[in-house]
Protein backbone atom coordinates (compact mmCIF):
# COMPACT_ATOMS: atom_id res chain seq x y z
CA UNK A 1 0.00 0.00 0.00
CA UNK A 2 1.53 3.38 -0.72
CA UNK A 3 1.29 5.81 2.20
CA UNK A 4 -1.90 7.69 0.41
CA UNK A 5 -3.77 4.82 0.47
CA UNK A 6 -3.12 4.53 4.07
CA UNK A 7 -3.34 8.51 4.86
CA UNK A 8 -7.38 9.52 3.94
CA UNK A 9 -6.97 12.60 1.29
CA UNK A 10 -7.75 15.83 2.76
CA UNK A 11 -10.17 17.63 -0.04
CA UNK A 12 -9.96 20.64 1.60
CA UNK A 13 -6.13 20.96 1.93
CA UNK A 14 -5.69 20.47 -2.00
CA UNK A 15 -9.19 22.94 -2.55
CA UNK A 16 -8.75 25.82 0.15
CA UNK A 17 -11.67 28.35 -0.01
CA UNK A 18 -9.92 30.77 -1.74
CA UNK A 19 -8.77 28.77 -4.68
CA UNK A 20 -12.51 27.96 -5.32
CA UNK A 21 -13.55 31.69 -4.84
CA UNK A 22 -10.61 32.70 -7.59
CA UNK A 23 -11.72 29.79 -10.01
CA UNK A 24 -15.47 30.85 -9.40
CA UNK A 25 -14.60 34.19 -9.81
CA UNK A 26 -11.57 34.46 -11.82
CA UNK A 27 -9.71 37.92 -11.71
CA UNK A 28 -8.08 39.77 -14.22
CA UNK A 29 -9.01 37.64 -17.62
CA UNK A 30 -8.55 39.19 -20.88
CA UNK A 31 -5.84 41.05 -22.30
CA UNK A 32 -3.72 44.22 -21.57
CA UNK A 33 -3.25 46.84 -24.16
CA UNK A 34 0.48 47.33 -24.67
CA UNK A 35 1.47 43.83 -23.79
CA UNK A 36 5.59 43.85 -23.50
CA UNK A 37 5.44 40.18 -21.92
CA UNK A 38 3.31 37.33 -23.36
CA UNK A 39 3.21 33.91 -23.37
CA UNK A 40 1.17 30.98 -24.47
CA UNK A 41 1.40 27.39 -22.85
CA UNK A 42 -0.06 24.34 -23.14
CA UNK A 43 -0.15 21.19 -20.51
CA UNK A 44 -1.00 18.48 -23.16
CA UNK A 45 -1.32 15.58 -20.63
CA UNK A 46 -3.98 17.57 -18.71
CA UNK A 47 -5.17 19.95 -21.16
CA UNK A 48 -4.44 22.60 -18.97
CA UNK A 49 -3.71 26.13 -21.22
CA UNK A 50 -3.10 29.36 -20.20
CA UNK A 51 -1.59 32.89 -21.64
CA UNK A 52 -0.35 34.94 -19.52
CA UNK A 53 0.46 39.10 -20.82
CA UNK A 54 2.06 41.63 -18.69
CA UNK A 55 2.67 45.39 -19.70
CA UNK A 56 4.72 47.94 -17.75
CA UNK A 57 4.49 51.74 -16.64
CA UNK A 58 7.06 54.24 -17.04
CA UNK A 59 8.41 53.39 -13.98
CA UNK A 60 8.98 49.61 -14.96
CA UNK A 61 6.98 48.29 -13.01
CA UNK A 62 3.99 45.89 -13.65
CA UNK A 63 0.83 47.78 -14.15
CA UNK A 64 -1.16 45.40 -15.71
CA UNK A 65 -1.48 41.68 -15.95
CA UNK A 66 -4.19 39.72 -17.90
CA UNK A 67 -4.55 35.76 -18.74
CA UNK A 68 -6.93 34.04 -20.10
CA UNK A 69 -7.24 30.12 -20.62
CA UNK A 70 -8.74 27.02 -19.53
CA UNK A 71 -8.04 24.40 -16.85
CA UNK A 72 -8.63 22.77 -13.63
CA UNK A 73 -9.91 25.10 -10.66
CA UNK A 74 -5.96 24.93 -9.88
CA UNK A 75 -4.60 26.07 -12.89
CA UNK A 76 -6.98 28.65 -13.30
CA UNK A 77 -6.55 29.70 -9.66
CA UNK A 78 -3.24 29.98 -9.60
CA UNK A 79 -3.15 32.17 -12.67
CA UNK A 80 -5.99 34.33 -11.15
CA UNK A 81 -3.71 34.76 -7.78
CA UNK A 82 -0.50 35.57 -9.57
CA UNK A 83 -2.42 38.41 -11.54
CA UNK A 84 -3.76 39.65 -8.40
CA UNK A 85 -0.06 39.52 -6.58
CA UNK A 86 2.00 40.90 -10.02
CA UNK A 87 0.38 43.89 -9.93
CA UNK A 88 2.50 46.76 -8.80
CA UNK A 89 5.97 44.71 -9.34
CA UNK A 90 9.12 45.47 -10.79
CA UNK A 91 10.31 42.13 -12.84
CA UNK A 92 12.84 41.82 -10.40
CA UNK A 93 10.25 41.18 -7.44
CA UNK A 94 8.02 39.01 -10.09
CA UNK A 95 11.35 36.80 -10.25
CA UNK A 96 11.81 36.80 -6.84
CA UNK A 97 7.98 35.78 -5.98
CA UNK A 98 8.29 33.42 -8.38
CA UNK A 99 11.24 31.45 -6.93
CA UNK A 100 9.64 31.61 -3.95
CA UNK A 101 6.64 30.78 -5.50
CA UNK A 102 8.22 27.41 -6.52
CA UNK A 103 9.89 26.29 -3.44
CA UNK A 104 6.44 26.48 -2.10
CA UNK A 105 5.06 24.44 -4.51
CA UNK A 106 7.59 21.61 -4.33
CA UNK A 107 7.22 21.23 -0.55
CA UNK A 108 10.18 23.20 0.32
CA UNK A 109 10.31 24.24 4.33
CA UNK A 110 10.34 28.25 4.52
CA UNK A 111 8.90 31.53 4.87
CA UNK A 112 6.10 32.27 2.26
CA UNK A 113 4.24 35.09 3.53
CA UNK A 114 5.45 37.43 0.60
CA UNK A 115 2.88 35.04 -1.14
CA UNK A 116 -0.21 36.51 0.54
CA UNK A 117 -3.08 34.45 -0.32
CA UNK A 118 -1.39 32.07 -2.87
CA UNK A 119 -0.05 30.24 0.14
CA UNK A 120 -3.46 28.52 0.02
CA UNK A 121 -1.45 26.46 -3.06
CA UNK A 122 0.94 24.95 -0.55
CA UNK A 123 -1.30 21.89 -0.24
CA UNK A 124 -0.88 21.24 -3.86
CA UNK A 125 2.71 20.16 -2.98
CA UNK A 126 1.21 17.07 -1.51
CA UNK A 127 -0.14 16.38 -4.77
CA UNK A 128 2.40 15.60 -6.90
CA UNK A 129 0.18 15.37 -10.18
CA UNK A 130 -1.17 18.52 -9.90
CA UNK A 131 2.35 20.44 -9.42
CA UNK A 132 2.32 21.22 -13.28
CA UNK A 133 -1.37 22.63 -12.95
CA UNK A 134 -0.29 25.16 -10.20
CA UNK A 135 2.55 26.05 -11.93
CA UNK A 136 1.70 26.67 -15.73
CA UNK A 137 0.56 30.24 -15.26
CA UNK A 138 4.18 30.74 -13.53
CA UNK A 139 5.76 28.83 -16.26
CA UNK A 140 4.06 31.61 -18.31
CA UNK A 141 5.80 33.91 -16.57
CA UNK A 142 9.05 32.77 -16.54
CA UNK A 143 9.56 32.40 -20.08
CA UNK A 144 7.94 35.71 -21.30
CA UNK A 145 10.16 37.11 -18.93
CA UNK A 146 13.01 35.47 -20.15
CA UNK A 147 11.82 36.11 -23.89
CA UNK A 148 11.58 39.94 -22.75
CA UNK A 149 15.04 40.44 -21.22
CA UNK A 150 16.45 38.55 -23.94
CA UNK A 151 14.88 40.80 -26.10
CA UNK A 152 16.03 43.82 -24.46
CA UNK A 153 19.49 42.67 -24.24
CA UNK A 154 19.61 42.04 -28.17
CA UNK A 155 17.86 45.47 -29.18
CA UNK B 1 -25.26 -17.23 -17.25
CA UNK B 2 -24.91 -14.61 -15.28
CA UNK B 3 -21.54 -13.94 -13.41
CA UNK B 4 -21.36 -14.85 -9.92
CA UNK B 5 -19.24 -11.84 -9.46
CA UNK B 6 -19.33 -12.28 -5.36
CA UNK B 7 -17.39 -15.31 -5.54
CA UNK B 8 -15.34 -13.28 -8.85
CA UNK B 9 -14.47 -11.06 -6.48
CA UNK B 10 -12.75 -13.24 -3.87
CA UNK B 11 -9.85 -14.18 -6.86
CA UNK B 12 -9.43 -10.59 -6.57
CA UNK B 13 -7.28 -9.42 -3.34
CA UNK B 14 -6.23 -6.42 -4.83
CA UNK B 15 -10.25 -5.18 -4.40
CA UNK B 16 -10.11 -6.01 -1.08
CA UNK B 17 -8.82 -2.70 0.52
CA UNK B 18 -9.61 0.59 1.91
CA UNK B 19 -8.55 3.39 -0.44
CA UNK B 20 -8.94 6.95 1.22
CA UNK B 21 -11.28 5.47 3.93
CA UNK B 22 -13.53 4.18 2.30
CA UNK B 23 -13.84 0.56 0.10
CA UNK B 24 -12.34 0.88 -3.15
CA UNK B 25 -13.52 1.21 -6.33
CA UNK B 26 -11.20 0.37 -9.58
CA UNK B 27 -13.51 1.86 -12.66
CA UNK B 28 -10.16 1.99 -14.78
CA UNK B 29 -9.42 -1.06 -16.19
CA UNK B 30 -9.64 0.14 -19.71
CA UNK B 31 -6.37 1.10 -18.80
CA UNK B 32 -5.22 -2.11 -17.03
CA UNK B 33 -7.03 -4.60 -15.44
CA UNK B 34 -6.52 -5.94 -11.57
CA UNK B 35 -5.12 -9.61 -11.59
CA UNK B 36 -7.15 -12.71 -9.88
CA UNK B 37 -5.20 -15.01 -7.24
CA UNK B 38 -4.90 -17.64 -10.18
CA UNK B 39 -2.84 -15.58 -12.33
CA UNK B 40 -0.52 -14.36 -9.61
CA UNK B 41 -0.26 -17.67 -8.56
CA UNK B 42 0.81 -19.16 -11.72
CA UNK B 43 4.02 -16.49 -11.52
CA UNK B 44 4.80 -18.22 -7.79
CA UNK B 45 4.81 -21.36 -9.27
CA UNK B 46 6.54 -20.42 -11.76
CA UNK B 47 9.12 -18.76 -10.36
CA UNK B 48 9.11 -21.84 -7.06
CA UNK B 49 8.69 -24.78 -9.01
CA UNK B 50 9.77 -24.29 -12.81
CA UNK B 51 11.83 -21.39 -13.78
CA UNK B 52 14.43 -21.66 -16.06
CA UNK B 53 14.63 -20.04 -20.02
CA UNK B 54 12.65 -21.93 -22.62
CA UNK B 55 13.60 -22.91 -25.98
CA UNK B 56 17.25 -24.16 -24.97
CA UNK B 57 17.97 -26.49 -22.03
CA UNK B 58 17.07 -30.07 -22.30
CA UNK B 59 16.98 -30.59 -18.47
CA UNK B 60 13.48 -31.23 -16.91
CA UNK B 61 12.88 -27.35 -15.38
CA UNK B 62 13.46 -26.07 -19.04
CA UNK B 63 11.39 -28.62 -20.78
CA UNK B 64 8.56 -27.25 -18.06
CA UNK B 65 9.24 -23.74 -18.72
CA UNK B 66 8.45 -24.41 -22.33
CA UNK B 67 5.54 -26.25 -22.02
CA UNK B 68 4.16 -23.93 -20.04
CA UNK B 69 5.17 -21.04 -22.21
CA UNK B 70 3.88 -22.46 -25.51
CA UNK B 71 0.75 -23.88 -23.47
CA UNK B 72 0.49 -20.13 -22.90
CA UNK B 73 0.33 -19.46 -26.73
CA UNK B 74 -2.11 -22.21 -27.55
CA UNK B 75 -4.61 -20.83 -24.81
CA UNK B 76 -4.11 -17.52 -26.36
CA UNK B 77 -4.66 -18.89 -30.05
CA UNK B 78 -7.70 -21.22 -28.70
CA UNK B 79 -9.39 -18.24 -27.06
CA UNK B 80 -8.76 -16.09 -30.49
CA UNK B 81 -10.19 -18.67 -33.15
CA UNK B 82 -6.66 -18.71 -34.58
CA UNK B 83 -6.27 -21.78 -37.14
CA UNK B 84 -2.47 -21.82 -35.58
CA UNK B 85 -0.70 -21.19 -32.09
CA UNK B 86 2.22 -20.51 -34.40
CA UNK B 87 0.49 -17.36 -35.51
CA UNK B 88 0.18 -15.83 -32.17
CA UNK B 89 3.35 -13.71 -31.52
CA UNK B 90 4.39 -12.63 -28.44
CA UNK B 91 5.26 -8.61 -27.31
CA UNK B 92 5.52 -6.20 -24.71
CA UNK B 93 2.19 -4.59 -25.07
CA UNK B 94 -0.56 -3.91 -27.50
CA UNK B 95 1.87 -0.71 -28.74
CA UNK B 96 4.53 -3.07 -29.72
CA UNK B 97 2.65 -5.26 -31.72
CA UNK B 98 1.52 -2.50 -33.40
CA UNK B 99 4.79 -1.77 -34.33
CA UNK B 100 5.73 -4.72 -35.25
CA UNK B 101 3.40 -4.16 -38.49
CA UNK B 102 5.23 -0.53 -38.94
CA UNK B 103 8.64 -2.20 -38.99
CA UNK B 104 8.19 -5.66 -40.23
CA UNK B 105 5.65 -4.68 -43.17
CA UNK B 106 4.02 -1.46 -43.94
CA UNK B 107 7.49 0.56 -44.25
CA UNK B 108 9.66 -1.93 -46.22
CA UNK B 109 5.98 -1.84 -48.93
CA UNK B 110 5.05 1.70 -48.73
CA UNK B 111 5.75 4.05 -51.53
CA UNK B 112 5.36 7.69 -52.73
CA UNK B 113 1.87 8.43 -53.27
CA UNK B 114 -0.13 5.26 -51.52
CA UNK B 115 -2.53 6.13 -49.35
CA UNK B 116 -3.01 4.80 -45.41
CA UNK B 117 -6.73 5.01 -44.10
CA UNK B 118 -7.64 5.22 -40.17
CA UNK B 119 -9.51 7.13 -38.17
CA UNK B 120 -9.36 10.22 -35.57
CA UNK B 121 -10.66 7.79 -32.81
CA UNK B 122 -7.36 6.05 -32.99
CA UNK B 123 -5.43 5.45 -30.04
CA UNK B 124 -1.68 7.17 -30.21
CA UNK B 125 -0.45 3.82 -30.28
CA UNK B 126 -2.80 3.05 -33.55
CA UNK B 127 -1.59 6.38 -35.35
CA UNK B 128 1.49 7.30 -34.60
CA UNK B 129 3.30 4.55 -35.92
CA UNK B 130 1.18 4.80 -38.93
CA UNK B 131 2.06 8.69 -39.27
CA UNK B 132 5.74 7.80 -39.09
CA UNK B 133 5.89 5.33 -41.78
CA UNK B 134 3.65 7.27 -43.78
CA UNK B 135 6.11 10.29 -43.20
CA UNK B 136 9.28 8.15 -44.30
CA UNK B 137 7.74 7.15 -47.26
CA UNK B 138 6.23 10.19 -48.65
CA UNK B 139 3.11 8.44 -48.50
CA UNK B 140 -0.60 9.86 -47.09
CA UNK B 141 -2.80 9.47 -44.69
CA UNK B 142 -6.81 9.72 -44.46
CA UNK B 143 -8.50 9.66 -41.52
CA UNK B 144 -12.73 8.16 -41.55
CA UNK B 145 -14.82 10.65 -40.57
CA UNK B 146 -16.33 10.75 -36.92
CA UNK B 147 -19.95 11.01 -36.97
CA UNK B 148 -21.97 13.60 -33.90
CA UNK B 149 -22.62 9.92 -32.37
CA UNK B 150 -19.47 8.97 -32.04
CA UNK B 151 -19.29 6.01 -34.51
CA UNK B 152 -17.59 6.52 -37.97
CA UNK B 153 -19.36 7.33 -41.11
CA UNK B 154 -19.07 4.24 -42.91
CA UNK B 155 -19.83 5.37 -46.30
CA UNK B 156 -16.80 7.94 -46.20
CA UNK B 157 -14.52 4.81 -45.33
CA UNK B 158 -16.34 4.15 -49.08
CA UNK B 159 -15.27 7.33 -50.81
CA UNK B 160 -11.42 6.98 -49.13
CA UNK B 161 -11.39 3.35 -49.93
CA UNK B 162 -12.67 4.33 -53.90
CA UNK B 163 -10.15 7.02 -54.07
CA UNK B 164 -7.33 4.58 -54.92
CA UNK B 165 -4.11 3.26 -53.99
CA UNK B 166 -4.92 2.09 -50.53
CA UNK B 167 -2.04 -0.15 -49.34
CA UNK B 168 -2.86 -0.21 -45.72
CA UNK B 169 -5.63 0.08 -43.21
CA UNK B 170 -5.56 0.46 -38.80
CA UNK B 171 -8.71 0.82 -36.95
CA UNK B 172 -9.69 -0.11 -33.69
CA UNK B 173 -12.12 -3.00 -33.40
CA UNK B 174 -13.68 -0.91 -30.27
CA UNK B 175 -12.69 2.87 -28.69
CA UNK B 176 -10.87 3.13 -25.89
CA UNK B 177 -12.69 6.94 -25.30
CA UNK B 178 -16.20 6.78 -26.91
CA UNK B 179 -16.75 2.45 -26.72
CA UNK B 180 -17.71 2.77 -30.14
CA UNK B 181 -17.82 -0.66 -31.67
CA UNK B 182 -16.79 -0.60 -34.99
CA UNK B 183 -18.07 -2.76 -37.49
CA UNK B 184 -14.82 -5.02 -37.97
CA UNK B 185 -15.63 -7.56 -40.37
CA UNK B 186 -17.52 -5.30 -42.29
CA UNK B 187 -14.47 -2.94 -42.97
CA UNK B 188 -12.30 -5.51 -43.20
CA UNK B 189 -13.81 -6.88 -46.27
CA UNK B 190 -14.35 -3.53 -47.50
CA UNK B 191 -10.73 -2.75 -47.40
CA UNK B 192 -9.87 -6.01 -48.56
CA UNK B 193 -11.97 -5.33 -52.01
CA UNK B 194 -9.63 -2.84 -52.76
CA UNK B 195 -6.75 -4.69 -52.35
CA UNK B 196 -5.48 -3.19 -48.99
CA UNK B 197 -4.27 -4.86 -45.31
CA UNK B 198 -6.01 -4.37 -42.79
CA UNK B 199 -4.32 -4.25 -38.80
CA UNK B 200 -7.21 -4.38 -36.42
CA UNK B 201 -6.42 -2.51 -32.63
CA UNK B 202 -8.14 -4.97 -30.81
CA UNK B 203 -7.09 -4.46 -27.59
CA UNK B 204 -10.28 -3.34 -26.25
CA UNK B 205 -11.96 -6.00 -27.96
CA UNK B 206 -10.31 -9.01 -27.08
CA UNK B 207 -10.69 -8.66 -23.01
CA UNK B 208 -14.15 -7.99 -23.18
CA UNK B 209 -16.19 -10.56 -26.11
CA UNK B 210 -15.55 -13.72 -27.56
CA UNK B 211 -13.52 -12.87 -30.28
CA UNK B 212 -12.43 -15.50 -33.90
CA UNK B 213 -9.93 -13.88 -35.91
CA UNK B 214 -10.78 -16.40 -39.05
CA UNK B 215 -14.52 -14.77 -39.36
CA UNK B 216 -13.05 -11.31 -38.85
CA UNK B 217 -10.57 -11.81 -41.90
CA UNK B 218 -8.38 -9.35 -40.60
CA UNK B 219 -4.91 -9.40 -41.64
CA UNK B 220 -3.02 -8.40 -38.06
CA UNK B 221 -4.28 -8.00 -34.78
CA UNK B 222 -2.75 -6.06 -31.97
CA UNK B 223 -3.88 -6.97 -28.07
CA UNK B 224 -2.56 -6.38 -24.76
CA UNK B 225 -2.79 -8.96 -21.92
CA UNK B 226 -2.41 -7.01 -19.07
CA UNK B 227 -6.04 -5.50 -19.78
CA UNK B 228 -7.21 -9.18 -19.58
CA UNK B 229 -6.17 -10.10 -16.12
CA UNK B 230 -2.69 -10.88 -17.03
CA UNK B 231 0.44 -9.20 -15.93
CA UNK B 232 1.93 -5.94 -17.33
CA UNK B 233 4.25 -6.52 -20.17
CA UNK B 234 2.32 -8.89 -21.93
CA UNK B 235 0.53 -8.48 -25.72
CA UNK B 236 0.28 -10.03 -28.84
CA UNK B 237 0.04 -9.80 -32.38
CA UNK B 238 -1.81 -12.16 -34.34
CA UNK B 239 -1.61 -12.45 -38.25
CA UNK B 240 -2.40 -14.52 -41.24
CA UNK B 241 0.66 -16.92 -41.48
CA UNK B 242 1.10 -15.63 -45.26
CA UNK B 243 2.17 -12.07 -43.86
CA UNK B 244 4.14 -13.18 -40.85
CA UNK B 245 6.21 -15.05 -43.04
CA UNK B 246 6.40 -12.19 -45.50
CA UNK B 247 7.29 -9.70 -42.52
CA UNK B 248 10.68 -8.84 -41.12
CA UNK B 249 11.63 -9.27 -37.85
CA UNK B 250 11.62 -6.01 -35.40
CA UNK B 251 14.65 -7.31 -33.42
CA UNK B 252 17.69 -9.25 -34.08
CA UNK B 253 19.94 -12.03 -31.94
CA UNK B 254 19.47 -15.11 -30.62
CA UNK B 255 15.75 -17.40 -30.45
CA UNK B 256 14.95 -15.57 -34.12
CA UNK B 257 17.56 -17.63 -36.66
CA UNK B 258 17.14 -20.88 -37.76
CA UNK B 259 21.65 -20.69 -39.28
CA UNK B 260 23.77 -18.02 -38.75
CA UNK B 261 27.24 -18.06 -40.24
CA UNK B 262 29.42 -14.92 -40.28
CA UNK B 263 27.95 -14.76 -43.83
CA UNK B 264 24.88 -13.92 -42.53
CA UNK B 265 21.70 -15.92 -41.71
CA UNK B 266 18.58 -17.19 -41.73
CA UNK B 267 15.44 -16.55 -40.07
CA UNK B 268 13.30 -18.95 -37.86
CA UNK B 269 10.10 -20.06 -38.56
CA UNK B 270 6.94 -18.17 -36.94
CA UNK B 271 6.71 -16.96 -34.07
CA UNK B 272 10.33 -17.58 -33.00
CA UNK B 273 10.95 -15.35 -35.87
CA UNK B 274 9.89 -12.58 -33.82
CA UNK B 275 10.69 -13.42 -30.38
CA UNK B 276 14.38 -12.39 -30.17
CA UNK B 277 16.62 -12.96 -26.59
CA UNK B 278 14.63 -14.72 -23.56
CA UNK B 279 11.43 -13.84 -23.75
CA UNK B 280 9.00 -12.56 -20.63
CA UNK B 281 8.30 -16.39 -20.01
CA UNK B 282 6.49 -15.61 -16.18
CA UNK B 283 4.45 -13.28 -17.64
CA UNK B 284 3.21 -15.12 -20.50
CA UNK B 285 2.43 -18.18 -18.47
CA UNK B 286 0.04 -16.17 -15.83
CA UNK B 287 -1.39 -14.40 -19.28
CA UNK B 288 -2.23 -18.29 -20.12
CA UNK B 289 -3.75 -19.08 -16.47
CA UNK B 290 -5.87 -15.47 -17.24
CA UNK B 291 -6.77 -16.62 -20.73
CA UNK B 292 -8.24 -20.18 -18.63
CA UNK B 293 -9.91 -18.12 -15.86
CA UNK B 294 -11.72 -15.71 -18.69
CA UNK B 295 -12.44 -18.97 -20.39
CA UNK B 296 -14.75 -20.44 -17.79
CA UNK B 297 -16.32 -17.84 -17.19
CA UNK B 298 -17.43 -18.00 -20.72
CA UNK B 299 -16.60 -14.56 -22.87
CA UNK B 300 -20.46 -14.56 -23.86
CA UNK B 301 -21.01 -14.16 -19.72
CA UNK B 302 -18.43 -11.20 -19.71
CA UNK B 303 -19.92 -9.68 -22.86
CA UNK B 304 -23.58 -9.88 -21.07
CA UNK B 305 -22.27 -8.43 -17.60
CA UNK B 306 -20.34 -5.40 -19.21
CA UNK B 307 -23.06 -4.65 -21.03
CA UNK B 308 -25.85 -4.64 -18.24
CA UNK B 309 -23.05 -2.83 -15.69
CA UNK B 310 -22.74 0.04 -18.75
CA UNK B 311 -26.45 0.19 -19.92
CA UNK B 312 -27.17 1.02 -15.87
CA UNK B 313 -24.34 3.41 -15.59
CA UNK B 314 -25.39 4.92 -18.99
CA UNK B 315 -28.90 5.25 -17.10
CA UNK B 316 -27.67 6.48 -14.24
CA UNK B 317 -24.92 8.96 -14.95
CA UNK B 318 -27.85 10.31 -17.63
CA UNK B 319 -29.93 11.51 -14.55
CA UNK B 320 -26.73 13.88 -13.14
CA UNK B 321 -27.17 17.29 -14.25
CA UNK B 322 -24.80 18.95 -16.66
CA UNK B 323 -23.20 15.83 -17.66
CA UNK B 324 -22.12 14.84 -21.12
CA UNK B 325 -21.51 11.12 -22.57
CA UNK B 326 -19.21 10.71 -25.27
CA UNK B 327 -19.93 7.92 -27.90
CA UNK B 328 -23.29 5.64 -28.90
CA UNK B 329 -25.63 4.49 -25.99
CA UNK B 330 -25.57 1.33 -28.08
CA UNK B 331 -24.31 -1.05 -29.00
CA UNK B 332 -20.62 -0.04 -27.30
CA UNK B 333 -17.86 -1.40 -25.15
CA UNK B 334 -17.87 -1.45 -21.16
CA UNK B 335 -16.93 2.28 -20.62
CA UNK B 336 -18.43 5.53 -20.78
CA UNK B 337 -16.74 8.66 -21.14
CA UNK B 338 -17.95 11.75 -19.55
CA UNK B 339 -17.61 15.79 -18.84
CA UNK B 340 -19.49 17.33 -15.84
CA UNK B 341 -20.06 21.03 -16.74
CA UNK B 342 -17.99 23.58 -15.00
CA UNK B 343 -15.86 20.65 -13.34
CA UNK B 344 -12.19 19.75 -15.00
CA UNK B 345 -11.55 16.02 -14.47
CA UNK B 346 -8.55 16.92 -12.68
CA UNK B 347 -10.60 18.13 -9.99
CA UNK B 348 -13.38 15.87 -10.37
CA UNK B 349 -11.43 12.40 -10.10
CA UNK B 350 -9.77 14.69 -7.15
CA UNK B 351 -12.95 14.35 -5.16
CA UNK B 352 -13.07 10.96 -7.01
CA UNK B 353 -10.20 9.01 -5.33
CA UNK B 354 -10.96 10.98 -2.15
CA UNK B 355 -14.37 9.06 -1.91
CA UNK B 356 -12.42 5.62 -2.82
CA UNK B 357 -13.67 5.80 -6.59
CA UNK B 358 -10.78 5.18 -9.19
CA UNK B 359 -11.40 6.31 -12.99
CA UNK B 360 -9.07 7.72 -15.30
CA UNK B 361 -8.99 11.67 -16.66
CA UNK B 362 -6.98 12.89 -19.14
CA UNK B 363 -6.63 12.58 -23.52
CA UNK B 364 -6.68 8.79 -23.03
CA UNK B 365 -3.57 8.48 -25.75
CA UNK B 366 -6.16 10.34 -27.90
CA UNK B 367 -5.43 13.56 -28.41
CA UNK B 368 -6.97 13.88 -31.74
CA UNK B 369 -9.64 12.72 -30.48
CA UNK B 370 -9.78 15.38 -27.53
CA UNK B 371 -9.13 18.40 -30.85
CA UNK B 372 -12.08 16.46 -32.63
CA UNK B 373 -14.64 16.82 -29.36
CA UNK B 374 -13.20 19.94 -28.46
CA UNK B 375 -12.51 18.82 -25.01
CA UNK B 376 -9.20 19.32 -23.10
CA UNK B 377 -9.70 16.06 -20.99
CA UNK B 378 -12.14 13.75 -20.86
CA UNK B 379 -13.45 11.50 -17.54
CA UNK B 380 -13.88 7.60 -18.27
CA UNK B 381 -15.26 4.97 -16.05
CA UNK B 382 -14.57 1.50 -17.50
CA UNK B 383 -15.86 -1.58 -16.29
CA UNK B 384 -14.92 -5.56 -15.86
CA UNK B 385 -16.23 -8.99 -14.53
CA UNK B 386 -15.62 -7.67 -11.09
CA UNK B 387 -17.86 -4.66 -10.98
CA UNK B 388 -20.71 -4.07 -9.39
CA UNK B 389 -23.99 -1.89 -9.92
CA UNK B 390 -23.31 -0.88 -6.62
CA UNK B 391 -20.13 0.40 -7.57
CA UNK B 392 -21.63 2.17 -10.11
CA UNK B 393 -24.26 3.72 -7.47
CA UNK B 394 -20.88 4.90 -5.76
CA UNK B 395 -19.49 6.49 -8.69
CA UNK B 396 -22.72 8.65 -9.32
CA UNK B 397 -22.45 9.45 -5.67
CA UNK B 398 -19.31 10.84 -5.52
CA UNK B 399 -20.17 12.77 -8.74
CA UNK B 400 -22.58 14.18 -7.17
CA UNK B 401 -20.48 15.10 -4.03
CA UNK B 402 -18.14 16.73 -6.05
CA UNK B 403 -20.21 18.91 -7.57
CA UNK B 404 -21.64 19.67 -4.21
CA UNK B 405 -17.67 20.17 -3.58
CA UNK B 406 -17.55 22.94 -6.54
CA UNK B 407 -20.56 24.90 -5.67
CA UNK B 408 -22.87 23.42 -7.83
CA UNK B 409 -26.99 22.73 -7.96
CA UNK B 410 -27.28 19.08 -7.23
C1 LIG C 1 -7.49 1.04 -28.15
C2 LIG C 1 -6.10 0.88 -27.63
N1 LIG C 1 -5.11 0.61 -28.47
C3 LIG C 1 -3.84 0.44 -28.06
C4 LIG C 1 -3.50 0.54 -26.74
C5 LIG C 1 -2.09 0.34 -26.34
O1 LIG C 1 -1.93 -0.79 -25.56
P1 LIG C 1 -0.69 -0.96 -24.60
O2 LIG C 1 -0.82 0.07 -23.53
O3 LIG C 1 -0.77 -2.34 -24.11
O4 LIG C 1 0.54 -0.73 -25.42
C6 LIG C 1 -4.50 0.83 -25.81
C7 LIG C 1 -4.16 0.96 -24.38
O5 LIG C 1 -4.53 1.88 -23.69
C8 LIG C 1 -5.83 1.00 -26.26
O6 LIG C 1 -6.82 1.28 -25.41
Amino acid sequence: MTSEARHPVNLSALYQQVILDHYKKPRNKGAVERAVLKKHLHNPTCGDDVEVQVSLGEDGRIDDVKWNGRGCSISMASASMMSVALKGKTLAEAQELMQSFYRMIQGEEGNYKALGEIQALSGVSKFPVRIKCATLAWHCLEEGMKEYEGGDANG
Amino acid sequence: MALDVARIRQDFPILHQEMNGHPLVYLDNAATTQKPRQVIQALVEYYEGYNANVHRGIHTLAERATDAYEGARAKIARFIGSPSPNQVVFTRNGTEALNMIAYGWLRQRLRPGDVIVTSGMEHHSNLIPWQQAAQAAGAQIKYIELLPDGTLNQEHYDRLLAEGNVRFVAFSGASNVLGTLNPIKEMVAKAHQVGAKVAVDAVQVVPHMPVNVVDWDADWIAAAGHKMLAPTGTGFLWGKMELLEEMEPTYFGGSMISEAHLSGAKWAECPAKFEAGTPNIADFIAFGAAVDYLSSLGMENVYAHEKALTEYAWERLSEIGGIRLFGPRQPRAGLISFDVEGIHPHDLSAVLNADGVAIRVGHHCAQPLMEILDVPATNRASFYIYNTQAEIDRLVESLLHAKEFFGYDV
